[in-house]
């Protein structure tokens, strides 16, 4: 390190690999003071001038603004305000062509100026007695952002805590035409060395170096005597070599090291400031004089007085070409910034920024448009170009191959867009548009790959959610019906299904222990129980409807009485088949009870021809039971159970009804034997009776239920006894209410 | 108004691949000047030849694959390759050999390959190698110089032999190639190797008329004035420094110290220098940037290997001159020597550590 600040004390200029020596077409501006734009009728002010964000907007439509008043807020870090360049009112602010490659509309207030250059109050720092915020407030609220055409905002830059050894002033301006930086040192080099104090008094670095290419011998005899009095200030006169004005390179020139990959230079102790900045610096803390204008150099043959102008910022491209005597020629071509680097113009409506430093209008003659493109011969020219030592032909072959692990691979990201190597290639392949596609896509691709992480992560965190919660339920669902449970066995009522309950919980952790196959158990229980509960209040209600029926027939005592008697039977029959049926059709194991059901239906029917309307309604009081159901909840015998209650009771013991209700019962004990032997142990929960019993001996415990002496094991027969059983007591019930 | 858009950067040098490709041809004259004063014009009828067969199998190449013809045919590179080929074979060879070579050149080995800037290989040196070990005869009936020559040919003769075998007073090839004595004369370095094969040493080799000073009678001053095309070029920076030079010090190197290790058999390092088509390789034919390496460090690998391969196949393969060889096997080898000599880019510590 000392060896290393001795060698550059000593005056020592390095060099960087590859570069280029177009014409430099310097003299055309150069020679000439820089003139004083007259105000536009229109100013153009980008509300975003830098990198970063755009302020919040400060003014409406309408307002008059005095010159040097913020436009917008320094509300963050990363935003710099824009200021009204003269006093005037804001016309509009809208979308207008962006001073940017692309020329796609930013937000940009239009200000109308009125003439009077009406300054807003001033309030100049005494740079001695300020401290560094101060300092860094200023610099931040004038607006100022790099003016050698990054427009990093120069606060971030400037307000850094680590060490810095050297801040290089870089008044290099490689690019050919352009001398904005070279006519602001001739004539205002005091002014920068000022600039550069304040710089100092923010870095404190150990040695600052100044940067100017031996093609400036004016400009750097200026600044060697504006510095003259400031012994660590080392101005370096560089070889004439483009892109040496480039961060890295100028780098590598003034102190031989190189910026490792992926870092700033901050990292080695190096910053690096634009001679424009240095001097806007000075300006806006000595003078409270915010970035409203800068030096451009507007050049090119088309023009009759290529020279450098102060414009102010927002002044519209054509304004300047107007000024200096321009005459386009078909296809003309417009470049705002050099002829290496710079960015052809859609129109002239684009105004000037804080990073525009050359306007260029050349002929064609002066720069002929591209010739076609050729076949690459690989004769490396670019490689030998290229500063960033790459090799440009291997990246234009991958970048039409649009492989993106080889362009990493070498390093098309190190790549600075200076155009050294499309300038040299004599195939004319407009090389540094192969890279910036590839870089595109390749960001494409990156944000297409965290858009796919992205999603991927919300997938797993939404599959983890639905998890929990699912966990969380069950949870709630265990603590719920235990607290049902110990509250039903606390009240005495329904002991006998409690009991049946736990035997079957018991039965059922016995025989399969797994810890959801308890829980299972718990929720079937309680499932169990809401099911209990809907039958209780179907019966009370099968049992209203009963009443209902049976007062009806006894009022009206006619000839038809049998028949009518006949036809509810036969209703309640159907109703009964299908419910079962329903019952069936959701367990599809059951098929021989469906057919039953399908027969006994078909069997009423034939029977009972006549009486239709009947049988609809039947039916569809059958149906409206079935809807009142629980639907979850709904097997056969929850279902059938009660329209069989409300479709027994006919009064007069004929043989069709019987033989209906007999078929009926059949079906409905048939049903309960197969749904007992297929879901096993569930079933036997229905049963009502304290006595669990086999699944087999489903049907029979129906039977006792009701009829408890009969022991007989077919329970077909059974089920008939009951039917018969049940229609009697029916009878006799009627017969005693009427 | 519109204005035209254009992507930076908006000025280009103005050297094209067509200027460039000619200012390479431009700078063979010397060398071919020299050929035809002393060898006779039959190397100017090869050219001629040569170059048409060029122009026609490109533009047909070109029309059947769809491209505009007359933008490619302008890049020269076509005329490059014939003029190579044109001098690389012998002056009075019958005219179908330039031809099915050059068009074997143009077609087969430039334009099935992709055309300019795809191809593998070399197309003049692969269409010579297809002529050596096709045509073995035709392509080694080379002439003594004038000076040598029993029978001076005019220019008439020249295109006599070329087109139907014997000059225009009766002479064959064979004929011609003998000297005063009837002593068939073969170039050079074919002279050295016979001379050594039958168990002379160097020194008894040499004293064949076809040697003059430490090379070849006639043969020195083509070399010199390849030499001096070649030094035109890379002032010109039309091709770089590292591949000629990288060839010579090869085989300058090599040729010494085995000289030094076995002077009776091995011929001297300027013997080696000026003999045959070395300076023509070095400079003119090593240094065509599509088949040869890419990188500065790759080109001193690349020139260096043509240097050993034309060293190891003159004293010990079964040819006398070897360009043709050394160059084809040296393009095989570029891909991976490009590879593995990428120069570290600016801010990069070393090529391993990215991956």
């Amino acid at each position: 390190m000392p060896s290393l600040f001795k060698q550059i004390q000593a005056g020592a200029i390095w060099d960087f690999h590859g570069g280029i020596h177009p014409p430099s077409r310097k003299q055309n501006t150069s020679q000439k003071p820089v003139a004083v734009m007259p105000l536009p009728d229109r100013l153009y002010i980008p509300l975003r001038q830098h990198i970063g964000v755009a302020g919040q907007l400060l003014v409406k439509t309408g307002e008059r603004v005095l010159k040097g008043q913020p436009l917008t807020s320094a509300d963050n870090s990363m935003t710099v305000p824009v200021h009204a360049p003269t006093s005037g009112t804001v016309l509009q602010i809208t979308p207008h062509t962006s001073p940017h490659p692309s020329a796609l509309p930013e937000l940009t207030l239009v200000l109308e100026p009125d003439g009077l250059d009406e300054w807003r109050e001033r309030e100049p720092l005494n740079f001695a007695s300020s401290d560094k915020m101060q300092l860094l407030n200023r610099i931040q609220d004038s607006g100022i952002a790099g003016m050698g055409g990054a427009g990093f905002p120069t606060h971030l830059k400037t307000g850094v805590n680590q060490p810095v050894d050297y801040l290089i002033i870089n008044a290099v301006e490689c690019e050919p035409y352009i001398t904005a930086d070279d006519l602001l040192i001739q004539e205002a080099a005091t002014t920068i060395v000022k600039g550069i104090d304040i710089l100092c008094r923010l870095l404190n670095p150990k040695a600052v170096l100044i940067g100017i290419e031996d093609d400036k011998p004016i400009a750097a005899a200026a600044m060697m005597a504006a510095c003259s009095q400031r012994e660590h200030y080392y101005v370096r006169t560089v070889p004439t070599k483009y892109p040496s004005g480039g961060e890295k390179q100028l780098i590598q020139l003034l102190t031989n090291k190189e910026v490792p990959n992926g870092r700033r230079p901050l990292d080695i102790g190096i910053v690096m400031q634009n001679v424009g900045t240095a001097f806007a610096i000075a300006q806006a803390v000595l003078d409270d004089h915010p970035l409203i204008s800068r030096i451009v150099t507007v050049t090119g043959d088309t023009l009759s007085q290529p020279q450098n102008v102060i414009a102010l910022l927002g002044t519209p491209v054509s304004d300047l070409l107007q000024y200096c005597g321009f005459q386009a020629e078909p296809a003309q071509r417009v470049i705002m910034g050099g002829p290496m680097m710079g960015f052809a113009l859609p129109d002239l409506s684009v105004p000037v920024v804080k990073t525009t430093n050359c306007i260029l209008a050349p002929t064609a003659k002066e720069m002929p448009a591209p010739a076609q493109e050729m076949d690459c011969i690989r004769c490396s020219a670019c490689a030998d170009a290229c500063p960033a030592s790459l090799l440009p032909q291997q990246l234009l072959w991958y970048s039409k191959a649009k492989d993106s692990d080889k362009l990493k691979e070498y390093n098309l990201a190190d790549c600075i867009e200076c155009g050294a190597c499309a300038y040299v290639c004599p195939s004319e392949i407009p090389l540094v548009q192969y890279y910036r596609v590839a870089k595109a896509d390749i960001r494409e691709q990156q944000r297409e790959a965290l858009k796919a992480e992205q999603a991927k992560a919300r997938f797993e965190a939404r599959n983890a959610r639905l998890e929990r919660e699912k966990q969380e339920r069950l949870e709630r669902n265990q603590q719920l019906a235990a607290a049902r449970q110990q509250q039903q066995q606390a009240s005495g009522a329904n002991t006998a299904v409690a009991d049946a309950l736990a035997r079957i919980k018991a039965k059922q952790a016995q025989t399969a222990a797994p810890q959801d196959e308890l829980s299972k158990a718990q929720l079937q229980a309680e499932r169990e129980q809401k099911k209990q509960q809907a039958r209780e209040y179907q019966q009370q209600k099968a049992l209203a409807a009963q009443q209902a029926a049976a007062t009806e027939p006894a009022s009206t005592e006619s000839p038809s009485a049998t028949s009518s008697d006949k036809a509810s039977a036969v209703a309640a029959a159907i109703a009964r088949a299908k419910a079962k049926k329903a019952a069936q059709q959701s367990d599809t194991t059951e098929a021989d009870n469906v057919d039953i059901a399908v027969k006994a239906e078909g069997s009423e029917q034939n029977a009972t021809d006549p009486r239709k309307a009947a049988i609809a309604a039947a039916i569809a009081r059958a149906k409206a039971k079935q809807q009142t159901q629980p639907a979850q909840d709904a097997t056969a015998d929850n279902s059938a159970e009660p329209v069989g209650e409300v479709a027994s009771p006919p009064p007069a013991a004929e043989s069709d009804p019987r033989k209906a209700a007999v078929a009926a019962a059949l079906a409905r004990a048939k049903a309960k034997k197969a749904q007992d032997s297929a879901k096993g142990n569930e079933q036997t929960e229905q049963v009502t009776s304290a006595q669990p019993a086999e699944p087999d001996e489903a049907g029979k415990s129906i039977t006792a239920a009701s009829e408890p002496t009969d022991k007989d094991t077919d329970p077909r027969k059974a089920a008939i006894a009951a039917a018969i059983a049940r229609a009697k007591a029916r009878k006799q019930a009627d017969s005693e209410k009427s | 108004m519109s204005f035209k858009i254009a992507s930076s950067p908006h000025q280009h040098s103005q050297r094209s691949t067509s200027q460039l490709m000619r200012l390479v041809v431009l700078a063979c004259i010397p060398g071919i000047a020299v050929q035809a004063v002393l060898f006779g014009y039959g190397v100017l009828i090869q050219l001629l030849l040569a170059v048409i067969t060029a122009w026609l199998s490109e533009a047909l190449v070109l029309m059947l694959r769809r491209k505009a013809v007359f933008i490619r045919l302008k890049d020269n590179s076509a005329m490059l390759t014939a003029v190579l080929l044109a001098v690389a074979i012998p002056p009075y060879a019958p005219w179908w050999i330039i031809v099915i070579g050059t068009a074997f050149a143009i077609i087969m080995v430039k334009q099935l390959y992709g055309g300019l800037g795809n191809n593998l290989f070399n197309p003049a040196m692969a269409a010579y190698v297809l002529l050596l070990v096709s045509f073995p005869l035709q392509m080694t009936q080379w002439l003594p110089p004038h000076s040598l020559q029993s029978v001076t040919l005019t220019p008439l003769d020249a295109v006599c032999s070329i087109f139907t075998q014997y000059s225009c007073s009766g002479f064959s090839l064979a004929q011609l190639q003998a000297n005063v004595d009837g002593v068939t004369m073969a170039t050079p370095l074919d002279t050295l190797r016979t001379g050594l094969s039958r168990g002379l040493t160097l020194d008894e080799s040499l004293q064949n008329p076809v040697f003059f000073a430490f090379a070849g009678a006639g043969w020195l001053w083509v070399n010199l004035a390849y030499l001096v095309g070649g030094l035109v070029l890379i002032q010109q920076k039309a091709i770089g420094w590292r591949i000629p030079v990288a060839v010579l010090a090869s085989l300058f190197v090599l040729s010494a110290i085995a000289s030094l290790a076995a002077p009776d058999s091995i011929a001297g390092p300027l013997f080696h220098l000026f003999s045959g088509g070395t300076m023509l390789a070095a400079f003119f034919i090593a240094t065509d940037p599509v088949s040869a390496s890419t990188t500065n460090k790759g080109r001193l690998i690349y020139g260096a290997l043509i240097g050993l391969l034309v060293f190891l196949i003159r004293s010990f393969g079964g040819y006398p001159d070897a360009y043709a060889f050394a160059v084809l096997l040296a393009n095989m080898a570029v891909p991976l020597i490009d590879y593995y000599t990428r120069p570290r880019t600016y801010g990069h510590r070393q090529r391993s550590e990215l991956k």
